[in-house]
């Protein structure tokens, strides 16, 4: 929940375009709600001009009834007939202010949410489209805030400072107006007062801005150095550091204290000051309205009947209030547009680009091999090609056969990490990668199912070059399970049926006894309907693990890429994810990469990968025998011995 | 709980005490100012007697100007000393918290878990401040204000003062049934919310596995309905809130009409002798009042919120360290020798399955002994309990001759240096992390330590070498040269018994080997304890202890386990043929 006094005195970030930002977000507020915002503009104007009524109101009840009937000018009985009409008149119009207030308060919620819901779903939507290398460049927590701070400055911008703005606009116009239509030399008092209640307000802003910059820096090193100390608390234990830390501790901690103190203190005198000088001016006023009441001639300019005055300083409060609240929402509409900014250059991210015109079809192969599209679900997969130039469409089956063709790689174009991969995979062959962290290993496998586009040399899918294959396509008829297993909310059967959506029940139990993974499910309270939460946080990492393997197993895909890491997992355990890897991996053509002996061993090619290059290719017994870099890994005995 | 919160207020109890009195100055002085404003109309304008007219004027006008001049004065005080209590309170909180945590033994820091502790020292800290800032301002202000004003307005005319009253309670009803109606609809819509900031979170660390099996169109799908879902019960809460203001305004207009009439006829009729003026400060009341009812019902809202943050953060106050100093503790460690003596231990005192049972064990001075088990087989408790990280339930942990009890913690701790399975590196240079472990080492001794880790290569290889910054928790060096540079600052500490909790399983198997050969060599006789997954790390041992399920399998050299543990033998032989990692890999 946004805090609106946590907003104050904050530092304004930069912009390079704040109008261009402003218009940008109104225009999602026009596009679905400018019916909404017609009532709402509406309901404000009248809700001003009727509550200016009633203060005038006031005004009117002393000057023409009461008084005269006092002074009896005017007769009691007819005196209160009128006063009964100009009451009703006055309940109608206050009656009125009521009805448009909720009005727009009740409008505003759906504008507000409405707007919110369209740009979190455009957000997101937009989201899934960018590359991953988006996600590698930036940190998970910036594009988490985007949909939570940011996001909620935008609520407090649309739901709260907009219509205040054009609220306190429209209050100090038409109070403004009907103030110098009540005494002009008393609307100049109280302007002189409003031009002194800016000046301080701008003078303790600024005071309490650079405060809060301080406070912010600080408490940013207090609550790193708590997270890291109270992170690291065992270590400190079992070193006895605590006295230390103690000491640092205290002194991040108490200078923190000093600017905290004076941040808040100039944010809370502000208001005391400004409403005393709200109060002053009234009394001013009041001074100066009454002396003018009485000493002048009534027919002359400077004069102001009692009743006038009573209004006029209702006017008066009612003057200075607006003006408060605007300079306070000030603040709160810069923040929220540089929020809107990051929402919006999350938006404009370039999404990744998809030219791929070969497409993956369902087929039926006949007894001269001849393959025929199909719309019906066969179990047999083809590629689709039409080809640019002729138009002539050509079908070839879907293998599982894999080609590097001289591939260069770099994440950036000055650094590359991946230097003449060359490498061929026949349907159903195991090819290892094996080498020490930041060889390359994993770099390789981002380039096959095209996370990364390569920068030099061709890589061929069946022939096919994959920069021709449609993604979505060549995604699917690649398998994939991570060193990082990531599961999703749901059930079990809903994580693994991720693999393949219209998976039915038995093909998702096959998936898992496939994976080793039902013994495991089987012995959970609620069997494949149990829920996973927190990226399944109730399962160990074994169990993760097998999950993913079944998840591998349902898609059922060709090609299959493991970046199997084992090291969290202890010997008893890992022969099980492993029995599941093995069942997994036969009659597809695997890219390993591997951790332990048992999954090297059996590859039909073994690739040694050492700063980006391929410096020894081979089977075990080949590698073995050369007493190369593999034999040296392998053994650690070239030290030790 | 609020007694736990409010002894860390200390020296700040003169501030606390100024705000609410300087609250109460201001708001008295505040509203003042319409009750003179009356005078000035009736004793000054129109006066019978003209010539004291402008003098009457003058009078009440200064001294409504006295009372906003007061008012100003007590609003900067009571703002001025409320930032000084809040801020002040907050740190405190923060020191004492901080210092009792340091107190903490391992069972404590378990018990909340260390981002439970982070999260107690910072949000919770920071809603406290807020929350009493507002007790002392707000809290004080707001329903002052009310009464106050009542009070005021009664004194004028109770005939009249007495509408305000029964609009108060036909708020108060209102107002508690749209909380009572709205309340609902917000606890059903915050857990909506929170699935949806999950379900983006998801997406962006498992976006891999997402673009691998081409679901971008699915979970789009889902995003949508869980924000629809969000829109749907948001629309409805604040729906019933939009009544408030509203609701508010209209009490209030209806309460300045009747007053108006009643006040006419009054006036009018000379009733209770009402004047114009009265009936001026009586209608300028009405906001006053009723607005400051509504600021008691926020106020009330936003308080209980705070309510959880206290209990979290009186919880870590109160808890009391289970592990303390003994009286005239030992401050020597004679030698590196070991002695279980029927030792049980559980984490959970109360009803605990114990996670290790019947264990005896000795170990001498100088020996070099392997720990091997499957996961949850109780590896790291078995060591934990040596350096008193933990303390047994029964039986005797004697290091050194003396029970690990009866040694000053320090001097224990510094002796039984652990290298922990979850280690943490801290911001600063090697050479600050490295002087953890000793801080008086020299630059030598700490390139020492680094050769003996196998550290010193890759140090060497940065080019700030040994002054090279290491990032919060150690994320610019890899999982391998993590492992190789805590081993090092456990080494600086020069201790007689060395633990080493899986600490290489990062490490490739030729550098782990390099490593405990410089074990073997240059500290002969420190007593090495070794708990590793990789039989090679821990197969030159001169015995090893095989655990399983937190009781000792068996504890002998690597040959006759070989040839007679079941367990053992069965990963040695899966392990055979060298399974050693190919290259470190990543870990955390």
């Amino acid at each position: 929940m946004p805090r609106p006094g946590q907003m104050m005195g904050r530092p304004r970030p930069k912009l390079e375009n704040p109008m261009g930002i402003f218009k940008r977000i109104m225009g999602y507020v026009f596009k679905s709600y400018l019916v909404h915002c017609i009532i709402v503009f509406i309901c404000i104007v009248a809700g001003v001009l009727c509550n200016l009524q009633g203060t005038l109101f006031m005004g009117d009840l002393i000057d023409k009834y009461l008084d005269p009937m006092v002074e009896g000018t005017l007769g009691i009985d007819e005196g209160f007939t009128l006063l009964t009409q100009a009451i009703i008149k006055v309940a109608i119009f206050y009656l009125l202010g009521v009805i448009t207030g909720f009005a727009r308060e009740y409008t505003m919620i759906y504008i507000t949410q409405g707007t919110l819901r369209d740009m979190r779903n455009e957000l997101f939507e937009k989201m899934e489209k960018l590359p991953i290398s988006y996600f590698d460049s930036h940190t998970h927590g910036d594009i988490m805030s985007t949909y939570t701070n940011d996001i909620d400055t935008m609520r407090q911008m649309i739901s709260q400072s907009i219509p205040q703005v054009i609220q306190s606009g429209f209050t100090i116009v038409s109070t403004l107006v009907a103030m110098i239509s009540l005494s002009i030399p008393l609307t100049g008092l109280t302007l002189v007062m409003v031009v002194v209640m800016v000046a301080s307000t701008g003078f303790i802003a600024g005071r309490s801005g650079k405060n809060f910059v301080e406070q912010q820096k600080k408490l940013g090193a207090v609550n790193g150095f708590i997270e890291e100390m109270i992170n690291g608390q065992k270590v400190v234990k079992v070193f006895c550091h605590e006295e230390e830390g103690k000491t640092q501790f205290k002194e991040l901690n108490d200078s923190l204290f000093v600017s905290a103190d004076k941040a808040n203190a100039y944010v809370n005198i502000l208001m005391p000051i400004n409403a005393q000088l709200g109060n002053v001016s009234y009394v001013l006023c009041a001074i100066a309205g009454g002396a003018l009441a009485i000493l002048i001639n009534p027919a002359s300019f400077w004069a102001i009947t009692v009743g006038d005055l009573v209004a006029f300083l209702s006017l008066n409060k009612g003057f200075s209030m607006p003006i408060n609240q605007v300079s306070q929402q000030f603040n709160a509409i810069v923040m929220a547009l540089a929020g809107a900014d990051r929402i919006f250059r999350l938006m404009d991210e370039k999404p990744e680009l998809d030219e791929g015109y070969v497409t993956l079809v369902n087929s039926t192969v006949d007894k001269d091999g001849k393959i025929t599209e199909c719309d019906k679900h066969t179990g047999t997969w083809a590629w689709k090609h039409t080809h640019q130039a002729t138009g002539e469409v050509e079908y070839k089956a879907l293998e599982g056969d894999v080609v590097f063709d001289m591939v260069d790689f770099g994440y950036v174009p000055e650094k590359m990490v991946l230097h003449d991969i060359e490498l061929h995979a026949l349907p159903g062959q195991k090819i290892a990668f094996v080498g020490s962290t930041g060889a390359g290993k994993t770099t390789i496998t981002n380039l096959i199912n095209r996370f990364y586009d390569i920068q030099d040399g061709k890589i061929r899918y069946d022939g096919i070059n994959v920069n021709k294959i449609a993604k979505s396509d060549l995604r699917r008829s690649l398998g994939i399970v991570l060193q990082d297993t990531h599961l999703f909310t749901g059930t079990i059967a809903e994580n693994i049926r991720f693999g393949k959506l219209d998976a039915t029940d038995e093909e998702v139990k096959a998936a898992a006894k496939l994976a080793n993974a039902e013994s495991f499910i089987k012995k959970l309270p609620e069997g494949y309907d149990t829920m996973l939460t927190g990226d399944g946080a109730n399962l160990s990492q074994g169990q993760r693990q097998l999950l993913a393997i079944a998840r591998a197993a349902i898609a059922d895909p060709p090609v299959l890429i493991l970046d199997e890491a084992t090291s969290s997992i202890d010997t008893r355990t890992e022969r099980i994810v492993q029995e599941g890897m093995d069942r997994l991996m036969s009659n597809r053509t695997t890219f390993v990469i591997a951790h332990r002996l048992s999954t090297v061993k059996n590859s039909d090619c073994i690739m040694v990968l050492e700063q980006g290059r391929i410096v020894e290719r081979g089977t075990h017994d080949e590698l073995i025998a050369a007493k190369g870099r593999y034999y040296t890994l392998y053994t650690g005995n070239q030290i030790t011995e | 709980m609020f007694r736990r919160i409010l002894k860390e207020v200390k020296q700040y109890t003169l501030p606390s005490i100024i705000t609410p009195i300087a609250m109460i100055i201001e708001v008295v002085a505040e509203l003042l100012i319409p009750y003179f404003m009356g005078w000035i109309i009736d004793r000054g304008i129109k006066n019978p007697d003209e010539s004291l007219r402008m003098q009457n004027i003058l009078l009440y006008g200064g001294l409504m100007i006295a009372m906003a001049l007061i008012g100003l004065i007590g609003g900067m005080l009571g703002g001025r000393f409320g930032a000084m209590a809040s801020t002040g309170l907050a740190r405190n909180l923060r020191e004492t918290m901080y210092n009792t945590i340091q107190n903490f033994s391992f069972s404590n820091i378990d018990k909340f878990s260390t981002s439970g502790l982070v999260t107690r020292m910072t949000t919770d800290i920071t809603n406290i401040q807020q929350a009493y800032q507002m007790m002392l301002r707000i809290t004080v202000r707001a329903p002052l204000t009310m009464i106050i004003a009542l009070i005021l307005a009664f004194r004028i005319n109770s005939r009249i003062a007495v509408i305000y009253l029964i609009a108060l309670g036909i708020l108060a009803i209102v107002m508690f049934t749209i909380m009572m109606t709205a309340m609902p609809f917000f606890r059903q819509a915050f857990p909506k919310y929170d699935a949806l900031n999950e379900s983006v979170q998801e997406n962006v660390s498992a976006i891999r596995v997402v673009k691998a099996y081409v679901r971008e169109k699915q979970e789009t799908e889902k995003f949508h309905n869980a924000s629809n879902a969000i829109y749907k019960i948001f629309t409805k809460a604040e729906g019933r809130v939009a009544y408030n203001w509203p609701i508010l305004s209209l009490i209030a207009y209806t309460c300045i009409i009747i007053i108006s009439w009643r006040g006419s006829k009054m006036i009018v009729g000379g009733i209770d002798g009402m004047t114009t003026g009265q009936l001026a400060s009586l209608l300028s009341y009405c906001m006053s009042i009723l607005f400051s009812m509504m600021m008691v019902a926020m106020v009330f809202v936003m308080l209980s919120m705070s309510f959880a943050s206290m209990e979290r953060v009186a919880e870590v106050l109160n808890e009391v360290p289970d592990i303390t100093n003994p009286e005239n503790p030992v401050m020597e460690v004679a030698d590196g020798s070991i002695v279980f003596k029927n030792v049980e231990f559980s984490y959970h005192k109360e009803g605990g399955e114990p996670v290790l049972r019947d264990i005896d064990l000795e170990i001498k001075s100088g020996e070099t002994i392997g720990i091997m088990g499957a996961t949850g087989s109780s590896k790291s408790s078995l060591v934990n309990l040596i350096s008193r990280l933990y303390d047994a339930d029964e039986g005797e942990v004697i290091v050194g001759g003396h029970n690990v009890k009866e040694y000053d913690l320090e001097a224990l701790r510094n002796q039984v240096s652990v290298v922990l399975q979850k280690n943490v590196l801290f911001s600063g240079s090697i050479y600050e992390n490295l002087r953890w472990g000793n801080k008086d080492a020299t630059d030598e001794e700490c390139r020492e330590a680094c050769r003996m880790a196998c550290a010193d290569d890759f140090i060497s290889s940065f080019p700030d070498g040994y002054d090279t910054h290491i990032e919060q928790g150690g994320t610019n060096v890899s999982g391998g040269q993590k492992q190789r540079l805590c081993i090092a600052r456990a080494l600086l500490k020069k201790p007689k018994i060395l633990i080493l909790d899986d600490s290489t399983s990062a490490v490739d198997t030729a550098t782990d080997a390099r490593i405990r050969k410089a074990f073997k060599e240059a500290i002969p006789g420190t007593t090495k304890i070794i708990i590793a997954q990789r039989i090679s790390s821990i197969q030159e041992a001169d015995r090893i202890i095989v655990l399983d399920d937190g009781k000792i399998n068996a504890f002998d050299t690597h040959e006759n386990l070989v040839a007679n543990n079941e367990i053992y033998r069965e990963v040695y032989e899966s392990q055979t043929g060298g399974s050693g990692d190919f290259d470190e890999t990543e870990v955390g």
